[in-house]
């Protein structure tokens, strides 16, 4: 009778022990992903740089949802996140309207929401605790300064002779397309003799940078700048810009923006000038904001990503470390 | 008088005066437009440009006319021209020496193997399961992208073989490459289609398919046979699309040129409801939409405007197609003249 009293005791000390131990030991935090689906290889580069920081996080386990383009997927995928009492979201919005109700079960439930990259309407912010992503009209002031000293460098603006400058800009009504020539504007109005004589919509895509190049460079074989909205749409204007017998990186002076892999291959190869990192690599910061969240740190209603701009001078060597 | 009325008959004609209309619209206010320089031993202008971009559209268009003419419609062939891309540029490969993987000659018959595929699986659920065309071929619309993004890993690939350029950049005795291929493909369509009796099945399955079942035509088979052929078009279109820039976009190569080949259709004279086809109808119809897109970035219209003003075009080209609005004006223009 005795030993059954003491086996008894045994148990109910290794309870005591055991759940003591599963309160102090780190809990592992759940985080609900839900990302607007594969539409660029900038987004494929954003999706894999999250998943994989989250998972190499021991103390992280993520429940991934691709939402392939729908916002109703999304939908579906936070309420699910809210069911399965996830301890926070992250978030890409595929469109900016409709999430408002979502949003608002999300917080009764106590769940907060990191959004990345892509915004809810203004209305619906307040349910968001941060937005994390890339402030693009910063990006277009970088690309107007570096146009500015590159200039200056190699003595070509005099300040009063006309630059001739050629915009290929995104796919028209796209936040990027907008905030990008607005920054580049905000600098080129200190330059009264910087002329954007041309701008058209390049779509985002090579081939089409490449027909709107061609029709530029036939109506104005003097274009001197060429400013595109990303790299893509400048590596096909690059091709227009070598067919017509002229020298890119030489006789016109190209700046991209988005920093991808072939970009750089160009800068290296004298074909391109500059390109201005938009950086997809959101992972590490998401990360880092989860840990500051769990230790109780209030976060800032906006973090802007870490992004850095390469030309000739450090092209060369960011290449081989280059992911995207 | 009696000779403009039978030649306003012929369908081929109205097309003509449309895109007659945009060259001269250009003449007034695009200067140089229809300059033509030799730079680096070809020709070089707007008009080249326009040649040298409107080949893959007037590619999808032969195939879709064929398709258009059963009373059938591809909505898959963007997607089949982005599959057709990605598969050639992985076959390449991105080597930046220009080194390809594969022979450049084996990865492009790979890729047009691939699409012709795609095109069989289109006619197999068109004439053997009896699905509705614009179902059966929204298939493939969807899972196109998918087949050309698992083809090229979701990546933007950059081919640096030089050769593989020819195809979309080459020009031969001056003109570009692509439109060599495009009047073979279109020269053989023709023969093949307007030299034989096919060119007649088809337009009869277009029109009646049990009416031409019963008089002997295996409308089953013809089916089949014209979505494979369009599926075959959209893989050339997608390797001269891959050429011309020298990469694969699996998410934006072929974008929306669905739309662009039927308006091609449509605009040279075949109507939706199938039966009449006009080759080269369609041929002058990717003319026109072309030779719209290059003049908007000539004249420089603003990027945000230019899609109204290409849908105003579009919708003047349709009116001037329908018999009914033109004897409807006319009439009103004869009416006018009496009472005056």
């Amino acid at each position: 009778m005795k030993r059954w009293g003491k086996v008894l005791a045994l148990v109910a000390v290794a309870m005591v022990v055991v759940s003591v131990a599963a309160i102090a030991a780190p809990k592992t935090w759940v985080v609900g992903f839900t990302q607007v689906g594969s539409e660029s290889e900038w987004r494929t580069a954003d999706t894999i740089s999250v998943q994989d920081s989250i998972t190499n996080d021991p103390t992280l386990v993520m429940v991934y949802s691709d939402a392939q383009q729908k916002q109703e997927n999304q939908i579906k995928a936070i309420r699910s996140f809210i069911q399965r009492k996830v301890n926070v979201i992250l978030f890409t919005a595929i469109v900016e309207t409709g999430y408002g109700t979502v949003l608002q079960e999300a917080q009764k439930a106590h769940i907060p929401i990191v959004m990345i990259d892509r915004p809810v309407a203004k209305e619906d912010m307040h349910y968001v605790l941060t937005i994390m992503g890339s402030d693009f009209i910063k990006e277009g002031e970088k690309a107007g300064n570096w146009l500015a000293k590159y200039l200056k460098d190699n003595g070509i603006d005099d300040g009063s002779t006309p630059i001739d400058i050629a915009e290929l800009q995104g796919t028209t009504g796209a936040a990027p397309a907008i905030d990008r020539a607005q920054g580049f504007r905000n600098i080129a109005k200190d330059h009264p003799n910087w002329q954007i004589n041309h701008s058209q919509d390049g779509d985002f895509t090579s081939s089409q940078g490449k027909q709107v190049m061609e029709a530029f460079l036939k109506a104005d074989p003097k274009i001197q700048v060429l400013f595109a909205h990303n790299d893509q749409m400048a590596l096909g204007a690059i091709q227009a810009i070598k067919e017509a017998g002229l020298q890119p990186g030489k006789d016109i002076i190209i700046i991209g923006m988005d920093a991808v892999k072939g970009m750089f291959q160009a800068i290296v190869a004298g074909e391109a000038n500059c390109t201005i990192e938009c950086n997809p690599l959101l992972g590490p910061q998401a990360v880092q904001a989860i840990h500051d969240l769990r230790a109780g740190k209030k976060l800032p209603a906006r973090i802007w990503t870490i992004e850095s701009q390469f030309d000739a001078t450090n092209a060369a060597a960011a290449l081989p470390t280059r992911q995207y | 008088m009696t000779s403009w009325r039978s030649l306003s008959r012929t369908k081929i004609v109205w097309p003509l005066i449309a895109l007659g209309a945009l060259l001269l619209l250009n003449l007034f206010f695009t200067p140089h437009f229809f300059r033509l320089e030799i730079k680096q031993g070809h020709l070089y202008g707007n008009l080249i440009d326009i040649l040298k971009n409107v080949a893959p559209i007037m590619l999808l268009s032969i195939g879709m006319t064929l398709v258009i003419a059963t009373h059938g419609i591809d909505i898959s062939v963007g997607s089949v021209v982005a599959v057709s891309a990605g598969a050639v540029a992985i076959l390449i490969g991105g080597d930046l020496a220009g080194h390809p993987k594969y022979p450049i000659a084996v990865a492009m018959i790979a890729a047009l193997l691939v699409c012709t595929a795609a095109g069989m699986w289109n006619g197999m659920l068109v004439s053997r399961v009896r699905m509705q065309p614009i179902i059966a071929t929204l298939i493939l619309f969807v899972a196109g992208r998918g087949i050309a993004m698992v083809f090229t890993n979701a990546m933007v690939i950059w081919l640096y073989a030089k050769p593989f350029a020819i195809l979309g950049q080459g020009y031969v005795l001056g003109i570009p490459f692509s439109i060599y291929i495009v009047a073979f493909v279109l020269l053989l369509t023709f023969i093949f289609t307007r030299r034989t009796a096919v060119g007649m099945f088809i337009e009869a399955v277009g029109i009646n398919p049990t009416a031409a079942r019963f008089s002997g035509i295996n409308a089953k088979n013809i089916l089949f046979w014209v979505y494979t052929f369009s599926g075959l078009c959209a893989g050339i279109s997608g390797l001269i699309v891959c050429s011309t820039v020298m990469s694969a976009d699996g998410n934006n190569a072929g974008n929306l040129y669905e739309l662009d080949a039927i308006l091609a259709v449509v605009l040279g004279g075949t109507s939706l409801n199938g039966g009449k086809f006009y080759l080269f109808g369609s041929i002058v119809g990717a003319l026109i939409i072309q030779t719209l897109t290059t003049s908007i970035y000539a004249i420089g219209i603003p990027a945000d405007v230019s899609p109204v003003v290409k849908a105003f075009v579009v919708w003047a080209v349709c009116l001037m197609q329908s018999e009914r609005f033109r004897t409807r004006i006319v009439r009103v223009f004869v009416r006018k003249g009496l009472s005056a």
